[in-house]
């Protein structure tokens, strides 16, 4: 029998490091993904990634790293892989510099850290302020010399529709769609690894790229993965508005001095620039006078919230605070933070070394994802080649980065998004193999189950195609958005969450009435787009009634009606399970054992 | 008074090989909206300005924050990226909006870049690492050494210099300016140095480094000012001593 594939879908940074993993040790891999994988999401990380490597004198370790992002995660994620990532990401620092990596140095040519929300210690590596890209393109550069070699196969312009499963329930290979030819096809494979990233777009408008449906990983939800904390979703505290998305503004800003301010005088009409020191009011230096503007994001983003809605200090009476850079030098600015200043210009036209930036909160992340599992070591760790690690609750169906839901808890710490996705990337390819070392043996059932699948997904795919009823499916994306945005962010009310709900059900009926817009049979997006949508309305119930359910705050999520956090009650992972009635709900313990909860302050 | 209308033009081909036509769309005036916008609202009605019932316009678009290359195209006959193509920056006449020239079109804006990529792996843009496990900290680098090829690896492979470049077209071979510019990074670092040779003599040949005519319209198209006809330089004394050394080891 010949060597068994292994089928990678999405080419961002936790795809491609699985990628490289397995082409290593000369496993053949069918990378798919729904975008040329240079185009990946990975490209819109800014500010850096973290990993202690302590280059300042401040003593910091992996240790403080790891105690860091239970604490930022309000404790919710399970310890051993967190620490597992803590320690290795240092590593992981130095394995980008060998490969490229323009991260910026000290004056002795070492690698350069910058601060970070929740840490008080330099721990960010960066490259200017567009490290994800720096980061995600090493990864191209490594995965297309093993592509020149043979061993990985791209099918860039694919999308991921469904599994194949066989007999016994295991995950056997996949149906994608040609976005060109508008045809499913099934894909065998040893074990399948889902790396499909976040899914913003439910909110309309986010800092994510519009590819960033959620559809994957609800279609494979649909099909039985389950899960978990779904409704622990970062709205990130400084974005840039936006018609057609809201762009993130880095965290960096503020690890670089950025101050966030708004006038004292409520409608304050003059210009930034006019308005004296003493009529400004810093409220995050204030509040927190230890953290200052480097609080976490959803601590910053719920004050933002506090200052402009309920008490009406927006500038301009909206939802939008001043984020001021103008103290520093400009120097200081284009060698740190180019990037993200460029694009601060180029949409609004202003300078922000000479004009306070003006920003609001806009969702950014999602901290759960696809439930995956993880070995403990004795040690407290990750039990290496574990053929759990990252397994979701399918035998042979993997998942990594933003689409699963391990290392962040209730809320994800400013820079360790890159981190978390490389290291998924590198625990996933040996557990992979082991995986497929184990499985050797199994006989090939395989064709069979591909044909059913393929034949199934090429079904429903020439239904779509006919559907001619009078609902725009973008239109009613639109709403699903306006929807979540409003009741499902920073400020969640149990009566808002019901309306939601239903709601979300109302659309799902509406989405049978809905029209294709478009019967061609060659590149037809809108097609494609009425089938995420569906997806994303099933994605969408078990987000909005997960933070239904959990009547505590926690992290980025918050109900005034239960302001406190409720270990006794809700230290415990949300499991939801699709059912053909709508998400079924159950809870499975975190294991807090290595570092012990405590209340979470930072002023 | 602020406008009440923003009206497109837009160059429309169903297939690869089909015939192109035009069509005319015209949508109310939204403040900060951009050329993306605008075709996510046509979207959601998919109507022409005569009033006739159309299919959405295809295009290509992920990041909208000008990281990710993805919806070049040409916008008033101008090759950029369409997310940063601010509508009150483009005039009063209808936005005019075509799928770049030197791809082959997939569909209305969407053309097929592959060949970007490939030229990436004939030059090989890449670090010839020893392994992905970890073996310790990279190569010291100083901060001007560090700014300089922080200037060449933001190329986002978006195109625009491979359409404004006179030499690239499908009646030449010339492999143009963007993977140049990737031997110029690749070559120029510590670990990437070792190998500066294999490069090179990717871009020796026909279709190299000597097929630039230096024409310059590169790094005027170049959305994020990549110093490319420095790089070019660069190149041409790497490519010189190269070719001496050969000359003199025979």
């Amino acid at each position: 029998m010949s060597a068994p594939r292994v089928a990678v879908v999405g080419g961002g940074l936790a795809g491609l490091m699985t990628t490289l993993k397995l082409a290593e040790a000369g496993v053949p891999v069918d990378l798919i993904s729904i975008v040329p994988v240079k185009r990946s999401h990975s490209v819109c990380a800014q500010g850096g990634i973290n990993g202690a490597v302590n280059v300042k004198g401040e003593d910091d370790s992996p240790e403080i790293h790891f105690v860091d992002t239970c604490r930022g995660g309000d404790f919710l994620a399970h310890q051993p892989p967190v620490k597992g990532m803590c320690y290795a990401a240092p590593g992981i620092i130095y394995l980008f510099d060998r490969m490229g990596v323009t991260f910026n140095r000290t004056p002795e040519g070492l690698l350069e850290f910058r601060r970070f929300g929740g840490t008080l210690h330099h721990r960010t590596a960066f490259a200017g302020a567009t490290t994800g890209q720096q980061l995600l393109y090493a990864l191209d550069e490594q995965v297309r010399r093993h592509e020149a070699a043979g061993v990985v196969k791209k099918y860039e312009g694919w999308e991921f529709v469904g599994l194949a499963r066989d007999d016994a329930g295991r995950c056997v290979g996949l149906v994608a769609l040609d976005l060109r030819s508008m045809k499913p096809k099934a894909f065998a494979a040893g074990a399948v690894v889902m790396a499909t990233g976040g899914p913003g777009l439910m909110f309309g408008r986010s800092t994510n790229s519009i590819i960033n449906s959620g559809s994957a990983a609800a279609a494979a939800y649909v099909e039985g993965a389950d899960y978990a904390n779904g409704e622990f979703i970062q709205v990130h505290p400084t974005a840039i508005p936006g018609m057609d998305k809201l762009r993130l503004m880095s965290e960096s800003a503020r690890g670089e001095g950025g101050r966030v301010w708004v006038p004292k005088k409520p409608g304050d009409v003059r210009p930034p620039n006019s308005i004296p020191e003493g009529e400004r009011w810093y409220f995050l230096e204030e509040k927190y006078p230890k953290y200052k503007n480097l609080v976490p994001r959803d601590v910053a983003s719920r004050e933002i919230h506090k200052v402009c809605v309920d008490m009406g200090l927006g500038v301009g009476g909206g939802m939008v605070v001043y984020l001021d850079l103008t103290h520093i030098p400009r120097e200081t600015l284009k060698k740190k933070l180019e990037g993200i200043l460029e694009i601060y210009e180029k949409f609004t036209g202003e300078d922000p070394c000479e004009q306070p930036m003006k920003i609001y909160p806009a969702v950014h992340y999602s901290m759960g994802g696809l439930w995956v599992d993880y070995e403990r070591s004795g040690d407290g760790f990750l039990a290496h080649a574990s053929p759990r690690n990252q397994r979701t609750s399918i035998e042979g169906l993997y998942a990594v980065g933003e689409c699963d839901y391990q290392y962040h808890g209730a809320n994800r710490l400013g820079a360790n998004s890159l981190l978390s996705c490389v290291y998924a990337g590198q625990v996933a390819g040996p557990a992979v193999l082991s995986y497929l070392k184990a499985n050797a043996h199994v006989d090939d059932p395989r064709r069979s189950v591909l044909e059913a699948a393929e034949q199934k997904w090429a079904a429903r795919f020439a239904d779509l195609a006919k559907r001619d009823g009078g609902e725009n499916p973008y239109a009613l994306a639109d709403e699903l958005g306006k929807t979540m945005l409003e009741n499902v962010t920073i400020v969640r009310h149990n009566n808002k969450l019901r309306e939601t709900d239903a709601k979300l059900q109302e659309l799902t009926e509406r989405w049978s009435r809905a029209s294709v817009l478009d019967h061609g049979t060659w590149a037809n997006a809108p097609l494609s787009f009425l089938n995420q949508l569906w997806n994303m309305l099933h994605l969408a119930r078990v987000v909005t009634l997960g933070a239904l359910a959990r009547d505590e705050s926690r992290g980025a999520h918050y109900k005034p009606e239960f302001p406190k956090r409720d270990d006794a009650s809700w230290l415990k992972t949300t499991i939801a399970s699709h059912a053909a009635a709508g998400p079924c709900l159950r809870y499975a313990p975190v294991d807090v054992t290595l570092c012990a909860p405590v209340e979470r302050k930072y002023d | 008074m602020p406008r009440q209308t923003i009206e497109l033009r837009v160059k429309r081909q169903d297939t690869p090989t089909g015939r192109t036509r035009w069509e005319e769309f015209s949508l109310p005036w939204q403040p900060n909206m951009n050329v993306v916008a605008c075709l996510m609202e046509i979207r959601k009605h998919p109507v022409t300005k005569q009033g006739q019932a159309t299919t959405p316009v295809h295009w290509e678009a992920s990041c909208l924050e000008e990281v990710c290359g993805s919806c070049t195209m040409l916008v008033n006959g101008k090759p950029r990226q369409s997310c940063t193509a601010l509508v009150d920056s483009l005039g009063d006449s209808p936005i005019v909006l075509e799928p770049l020239t030197k791809f082959p079109v997939v569909r209305d804006l969407q053309v097929d870049r592959t060949p970007m990529f490939d030229a990436l792996k004939r030059v090989k843009a890449w670090i010839p690492i020893d392994g992905s496990y970890d073996l310790g900290a990279g190569p010291r680098l100083s901060s001007g050494e560090q700014e300089t090829a922080y200037a060449f690896s933001r190329c986002m492979t978006c195109g625009c210099c491979m359409e404004v470049c006179p030499q690239y077209n499908d009646h030449s071979d010339f492999i143009g300016p963007a993977p140049l510019a990737q031997v110029r990074l690749f070559n120029s670092h510590p670990t990437g140095r070792m190998n500066a040779q294999e490069r090179l003599d990717a871009i020796m040949g026909r279709g190299g480094l000597a097929d630039c005519g230096n024409a310059q319209l590169c790094i005027e198209a170049c959305p994020k000012e990549i110093p490319l006809t420095e790089a070019f330089g660069e190149l041409g004394r790497q490519v010189t001593l190269a070719w001496l050394r050969q000359l003199f080891s025979r």
